[in-house]
Order: structure tokens, then sequence, then C-alpha cells
């Protein structure tokens, strides 16, 4: 099939940007986006031009390289997939795509597609760890979890950091991922003992790197490649009053 | 204590804040719905109804203070907010669809908001100040009698309910998921939410709509 490929294009941080197109053929139905953003980009080398600058890794759904907005949609919209999952044959021939990067005060454009999401990772480096001694690997079954908390701590933990949830949110806020973070962590017995200090700092550091404020519009869920639901927005809030009214200093 | 007060204004603590003002707001909906009901016992029943709470004094006085500092906490700390996130996105997206997580409600709260700011303050100046200012106002159902029968009042306070509606089906949900109660985007909140709403929106406009109608029910 024949595509017409509208793309973000801007060489640099501070460079000025502008949509370009480009005719994408021989499209296979079989094909990646990423694929055929590949296949563009062979073309475009050959032509002599600059290709599309894009971020991508394991091209199965799991570093949270690969988003962009396409067509108003993070990840194209197809649910619980990453761009890289999503194949060409949910396009028909002719149809106009319009590529454009994650926009976010927080997640200035590098190049092209390109965006960076270093904040996330000061978001992780302020709280997103466990500092205390937990010794070995205890025997399996050695400290009970429920189920439950093994749940929402694996569902939480899904999260790739793709920046879809910033990208999709009219806010601009990173609560799905800060909460995500938080929920995986606080449901843990390793990780609850540090729950006070975590939400501290987390909350403090998103406030500072300049995020939005959620107003529960769940956009974010709904664009998660994850599917990780807006329930960790209400279990971080509770850590929330819980570090609000703790006596730890 | 500094740490404390930071956390109160960090996003997620401006957040709490409108969610509390919000449910104080909620419960004083709650009562004034329930008072405005003694409009369909005619002029009598509502007369005698304001002449109670007045009655109660100080705490009319207590009452009167906490939506002040309510409403100006709702108000300031909204303002704030929708400015932080004006500024957080940065440049917008030549196309944007809603991923399907929005709704009406959330979409329109800053514009319902002030909206509804608006109107309370032509509310008060209407119903409440002329008691306030001079000793002999007129009643009160003369006064809501005027009001409503003229059809442009009366379609404005409809219009303003039900714009109260739709904040009211995005607010109670959201405030509820802001303090940690809501379990996932969906659910009894949510559903509560809506019906709430309906019997804001709904509950407000009969009475508008039954006064306009029946010009003798204040009589
Ligand atoms: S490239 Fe790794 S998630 Fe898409």
């Amino acid at each position: 099939m024949e595509l017409t490929l509208r793309v973000w294009r801007q060489a640099g941080p501070n460079a000025p940007g502008k949509f370009e197109d480009y005719q994408a053929k021989d499209v296979s139905p079989d094909m990646s986006f990423l694929e055929m953003l590949d296949f563009v980009n062979e073309d475009l080398i050959r032509q002599g031009k600059e290709p599309i600058t894009f971020e991508h890794d394991c091209r199965e759904g799991i570093c949270g390289c690969c988003g962009t907005m396409v067509n108003g949609k993070a990840h194209g919209g197809f649910e619980g997939t990453t761009l890289c999952q999503v194949h060409m044959r949910h396009f028909k021939n002719g149809d106009t795509i319009i590529v454009e990067p994650w926009r976010s005060r927080v997640f200035p454009v590098l190049k092209d597609l390109m965006v960076d999401r270093s904040p996330f990772d000061k978001i992780l480096h302020a709280g997103g760890y466990v500092s205390v001694n937990v010794g070995g690997a205890p025997d399996a079954n050695a400290i009970p979890i429920s189920p439950n908390a093994q749940d929402t701590a694996m569902d939480a933990a899904q999260c790739i950091g793709c920046g879809a949830c910033v990208a999709a949110c009219p806010n601009g806020s990173a609560m799905l991922f800060v909460s995500a973070k938080v929920s995986h962590l606080d449901v843990l017995p390793q990780g609850k003992v540090e729950t006070v200090r975590r939400t501290r700092a987390m909350i403090a550091k998103m406030d500072e790197l300049g995020f939005g404020n959620c107003t529960n519009h769940a956009e974010c869920e709904m664009a998660c490649p994850k599917k990780i639901s807006i329930s960790h927005i209400a279990r971080a809030n509770r850590s929330f009053w819980r570090a609000l009214f703790s006596h730890e200093s | 204590m500094v740490r404390r007060l930071d956390m109160v204004l960090s996003s997620i603590g401006k957040k709490e804040l409108m969610a509390l003002s919000g449910l104080g707001f909620i419960g004083f909906l709650v009562a004034h719905l329930a008072g405005n009901f003694t409009i369909l016992s005619g002029a009598e029943a509502l007369d005698g109804y304001a002449a109670k709470l007045e009655a109660l004094g100080p705490l009319v006085w207590v009452a009167e203070a906490g939506m002040v500092t309510m409403a100006l906490v709702h108000v300031l700390v909204g303002i704030t907010l929708v400015v932080r996130n004006l500024q957080a996105r940065g440049q917008r997206y030549a196309m944007k669809k809603s991923e399907g997580g929005r709704t009406i409600g959330s979409r329109t709260m800053w514009l319902t908001g002030p909206w509804i700011l608006v109107f309370v303050g032509i509310h008060l100046a209407q119903f409440t100040f002329p008691h306030k200012l001079t000793e002999e106002a007129p009643a009160l159902s003369k006064l809501v009698a005027e009001q409503l029968s003229d059809p442009i009042w009366a379609g404005y306070y409809v219009v303003t309910m039900l714009i109260l509606a739709l904040h009211v089906s995005h607010g109670f949900w959201s405030a509820f998921q802001t303090l940690g109660a809501a379990p996932s985007r969906s659910g009894y909140l949510r559903d509560t939410a809506v019906l709430l709403a309906f019997v804001f929106g709904a509950g407000f406009s009969l009475l508008a709509f039954m006064v306009f109608n029946v010009p003798d029910l204040l009589k």
C-alpha cells in the first residue's frame, strides 16, 4: 500500500521544527510501524536526505523507547500496544499518517521524533529504589506476600517509562508514572519501610521538574501501552497523606 | 513544619485542597437544595425556613466564614493549577485526539468553574445581600418570585444549574480519586457523581421552572 507520512522534523533541541510530507510506497501490511519508518528512511538515505530520527531499541514492547504521537494518539492509540508492536495492517492504502513527538515542556525534542525522557530517571533517582539492607535472596515463601499485593506490585512494575502518560495528559502530568513507581515498591515488604521518604522525594522532584498537575482525566490510563490503572494514582495519593502526617524526618 | 507546608503546597497537596473544598461545596449544595424544596409549599414556608436559618445567629457566621474560606481556596488554588498545567505542555500538538478517558465534565472544568463563580456573585447579590444590608428588604419569597418570573433570569438559572451539574459530574468523583479513595476509572463513585449531578441539575432547575410557570406558587 501507499501512504503519506506527515512527520515532525526538527534538527536539534533549539532549532525550529516543521511538518514534512513523505510518500511511503510498497508498504506491506506485515511491517511494524517502525519497520515502515526504516523503509522510508532507506529511501531518504538513497536520495541523499537526512533520515527521520526516532528512538527504538527492543522493538517488542518492553523498553519504552519508541513512543510518539500517531494520528493524535499516543503509540497510535491501539489498546495496550507500544508503537513498535503496531502493524501496518491497521492502516489503509492512501491514508495520511501524522507523526509527532511527545509534547511536554519537561521532555524537550532532541531531534525529529526523539525527546529527552531523562526527567523520568531523575524522579527515580530521587526515591524510586530500596536503600535498606534486605539481606540475601530469601527462600521462596519465607516472606509471605498476599496475592493482592503481588498483583498490584506486578501491574505497577509493568511501567516501561515510555512517557505516553505525560504526552497524552492534557495537563502534561507525570502522575501515572510516579504513582506506578510508588505503588510497585510500596506494596512489597522490602519497599514499604521507606514509603514516607520515597513519596516525599518523588513528589518534590516531579514538581521541581515542571510536570503538570493531575486532574483525573484518565487519559493516561487509556494511553498507557501497559494499561496501568489510575487506581495507582489514588494509591499514591494515599501515600501522600501518610507522608504528610508522618513524624519521620 | 516546613516540610508539612511544602507538602501542602506541592502539586498533590494543592489537589487535596481542591478536593476537600469541593466536597465541602457538595455538602452545602445538598443542604441548599433540600432547603429550596420549601418553595413547593409556598411563600410562608420559604420565608419561615429563611427566618429559622437566620435565627441560628453565630452558627450562620461560622458557616459563612467556612464557605468564604472554601471559596477562596477552591478558586485561588484552581487558578494556580490551571496556569501550571498550561505551562507544562509547552508546544501544543498539531493533532491530538482524546485517548478515551476524558469526559465532557472533565474537559470543561476550567470553563464551568469560572461560570459558577460569576453566578454565585450574582446569586448572592440578588438573594442574600439585600437582607444583610437593609432591614426593610422585601421578603425572600418576593425576591425569588420577582427574579424567576423574568424569562431571561429563569433561563440563566436553569442553564447555570446544568453547568453546575457538569462540574459536579467530574468533581465529585475526582475529589475521591484525589483523596485516595477511588478504586478505578469506572465504578460506583463515577456513577454516584453522575447521579448527584443529575439530582442537582434536575432539582434546582425544577424549582426555578416551577416558580416561573406557576405564578401563584410564591404568593
Ligand atoms: S522499541 Fe522498545 S518498546 Fe518499542
